[in-house]
């Protein structure tokens, strides 16, 4: 048993707590151990680094006080409102295990203090003026539990894994993609080759980078064009439903619905935006795909700026639930395996958020609370980023089956071309799929597998062969603080 | 041309004892399998016409492929793919389909290219097969 956790209330009452001046936040009302929260408060879990000298119960409640009603100093107009519900309240704080000067701080809100389906609202509100608080070194948003009440005044996702499925006809593997490659300087025509190959080699989805928006060596109407061509020649190739995530992202906001509803009247299934657009576009964009029947694919370019490092920042989860809110139907969320960073049991905690109904605390996976999600429909996650063939045992296996498998330079870098680069995936895929559903101990015998399907796979066989050795061995940066036998629990 | 639909259109063929074996597989996981035929293989063509209701109390695999060869029987010239379908809430779709017939000879699709104002152009994808009637469609 910590100290802290048994530090009393210090909430001054009656008449004194409203003399002019500075009074301790945890005076005022933000630090309140006894506190119940209730089913319908929305909780946030905060990570603290304190200055040096400064209390850790103050500073959770500085920080439950910022996100909230407090202000600097104590203002009579508090006793205009009914503040003892509007004050958010810290009611918890652990110090992080194995992090000197750290501490876990659990702050509730009444469900009044946000306007319903605005994540902008909610940032604001959350992140908004805390995190240059003086006397603290540093703060994260480590996670958020949502009341039911709160999560049913989302949208969410525009269409959803099941429905997309039903639209794509593809039932019962991982979806694959790639990224066209170079990201920028390719024109419109020699864009759209790269997406014929790929497609009609066997991925079901090709992707604009987070970059290529409308540039001097390709505008957004000729890519469009160029990639539709390619899209519709290899579904009558195929006899498959094929897509390419043609970024509509752009400086405003007539531009970006100008550019979907070109993408919509060239017959595609699906348009791409990224995460730096903002949520309250993200949020308009979503309602945009809902309507006209688009799937909607979020890069998440930009957040390693703030989700990276552990001491600061907001975590990617938070953001993976804000954008299920918000409505995307794809989002990028680590490929444990591949070049960007990513801990296996963090990106597992990212995974269930995006395709899971209910999320239990399990803070082996960094999640601190249970999280309802009431049918909001589900968010294909998105692996992409340094992956290639010979990895499919470990993907299947730590991603699972619904989840976009992107493969860039795996496909376009195959050293017999695009098209063969596109069909050793789906080779790859489909074998070990096949091995799963046959009972076998495909993660042992992945390797195994892959070599009998090369057999009669020439393409999949110089994939093997090229990147045999290829993995991205660094420690991860942002790893759980709880081991499974840890005894901490909410 | 070999059409690509479903899990497995990139392996050979699968043989009834590999297709036995996924049936197993969605029976363990509690799925009603189906067969579904058609001879109108267009990527958007969702239905497919039903052998029979779905199979929401088999236990053995056995069954499904005794359906199979029955479904061959009759209609071995066209497409059937066989499908798991999952009723768990939040899901209540297909969670596996693949083929496990393929005509003799698959005459693929034509893409029709309609121009528009612009440089726009409207996309059809059309069966070669549904030129013919159907049922008479993949006979030579």
């Amino acid at each position: 048993m910590n100290d802290l956790a048994t530090t009393q209330s210090q909430t001054v009452t009656g008449k004194d707590r409203y003399k002019s001046g500075v009074m301790e936040y945890r005076k005022m009302g933000y630090w309140e151990p006894d506190y119940m929260p209730r089913d319908t408060d929305i909780i946030a879990l905060f990570r603290i680094t304190p200055q040096d000298g400064v209390d850790p119960v103050e500073a959770a409640a500085a920080v439950a006080g910022e996100s909230s009603t407090a202000t600097w100093t104590v203002v009579w107009t508090d006793r205009l409102t009914a503040s003892e519900k509007y004050r958010a309240k810290a009611y918890r704080v652990d110090p992080v295990p194995n992090t000197p000067g750290a501490y876990f701080a659990y702050i509730a809100y009444d469900l009044d203090l946000f306007e319903p389906g605005s994540i902008a609202n909610l940032s604001a509100s959350i992140i908004g003026n805390v995190f240059g608080f003086k006397p603290l070194k540093a703060l994260r948003l480590e996670d958020m539990r949502f009341p039911v009440a709160y999560v049913k005044t989302f949208q969410g996702p525009a269409t959803g894994i099941v429905v997309e499925r039903e639209r794509l006809n593809c039932f019962g593997r991982p979806l694959l993609g790639a990224t066209v490659k170079p990201k920028l300087g390719l024109s419109g025509r020699n864009y759209g080759r790269v997406v014929y190959e790929a497609l009609k080699g066997g991925l079901d989805f090709t992707k604009d980078d987070e970059n290529i928006n409308s540039q001097p060596f390709m505008h957004w109407r000729d890519r469009f064009l160029y990639c539709m061509e390619a899209v519709n020649k290899a579904q009558a190739s195929s006899g498959e439903v094929k897509g390419s995530y043609l970024n509509v992202t752009a400086g405003t906001m007539e531009d970006m619905y100008e550019r979907a509803e070109f993408a919509r009247e060239l017959g595609s299934v699906i348009v791409m935006i990224d995460l730096v657009i903002g949520y309250t576009a993200i949020q308009s964009m979503a309602k945009w795909a809902r309507r006209n029947d688009m799937i909607l694919h979020l890069h998440r370019a930009g957040h390693s700026t703030y989700t990276r490092q552990k001491s600061h920042g907001v975590s990617f989860r938070v953001i993976a639930k804000w954008m299920r809110l918000a409505g995307a139907d794809h989002i990028h969320a680590g490929t444990v395996v591949g070049k960007l960073e990513g801990d296996p049991n963090t990106t597992r905690g990212y995974y269930d958020i995006c395709r899971e109904d209910h999320n239990p605390l399990k803070l082996e996976h960094g999640i601190f609370f249970e999280q309802h999600w009431a049918s909001l429909n589900k968010m294909m996650p998105v692996a992409s980023g340094g992956i290639h063939a010979g990895q499919m045992h470990q993907l299947l296996d730590l991603l699972g089956e619904d989840v976009v498998l992107q493969f860039g330079g795996g496909t376009i870098g195959h050293p017999m071309g695009i098209q063969a680069g596109a069909t050793a995936n789906r080779v790859a895929l489909e074998a070990m799929i096949m091995a799963r559903n046959e009972g076998r101990d495909y993660v042992h015998e992945g390797p195994e597998i892959l070599a009998r399907a090369a057999q009669s796979c020439t393409p999949l066989k110089a994939a093997l062969d090229t990147w045999k050795n290829v993995a991205f061995n660094y420690e991860s940066t942002d790893s759980p603080d709880f081991v499974p036998s840890s005894s901490v629990s909410m | 041309m070999r059409i690509t639909q479903g899990c497995f259109s990139f392996l050979p063929d699968l043989t009834d004892d590999q297709i036995s074996a996924q049936v197993q597989y969605c029976l363990s996981k509690g799925w009603a399998v189906s067969f579904e035929f058609t001879d109108d293989p267009h990527p958007r063509n969702t239905y497919w016409e039903m052998w029979g209701l779905p199979m929401f109390d088999l236990k053995d695999a056995a069954g499904a492929m005794l359906e199979l060869k029955e479904c061959r029987r009759a209609f071995g010239d066209r497409y059937i793919r066989l499908c798991g379908f999952d009723a768990t809430h939040g899901w209540e779709s297909l969670r596996i389909s693949f083929l496990v017939n393929r005509p003799k000879e698959e005459p693929g699709f034509s893409l029709e290219r309609q121009e528009m104002g612009g440089r726009n152009i409207r996309y059809s994808t059309r069966s070669y097969a549904v030129k013919r009637p159907e049922g008479s469609r993949y006979q030579p």
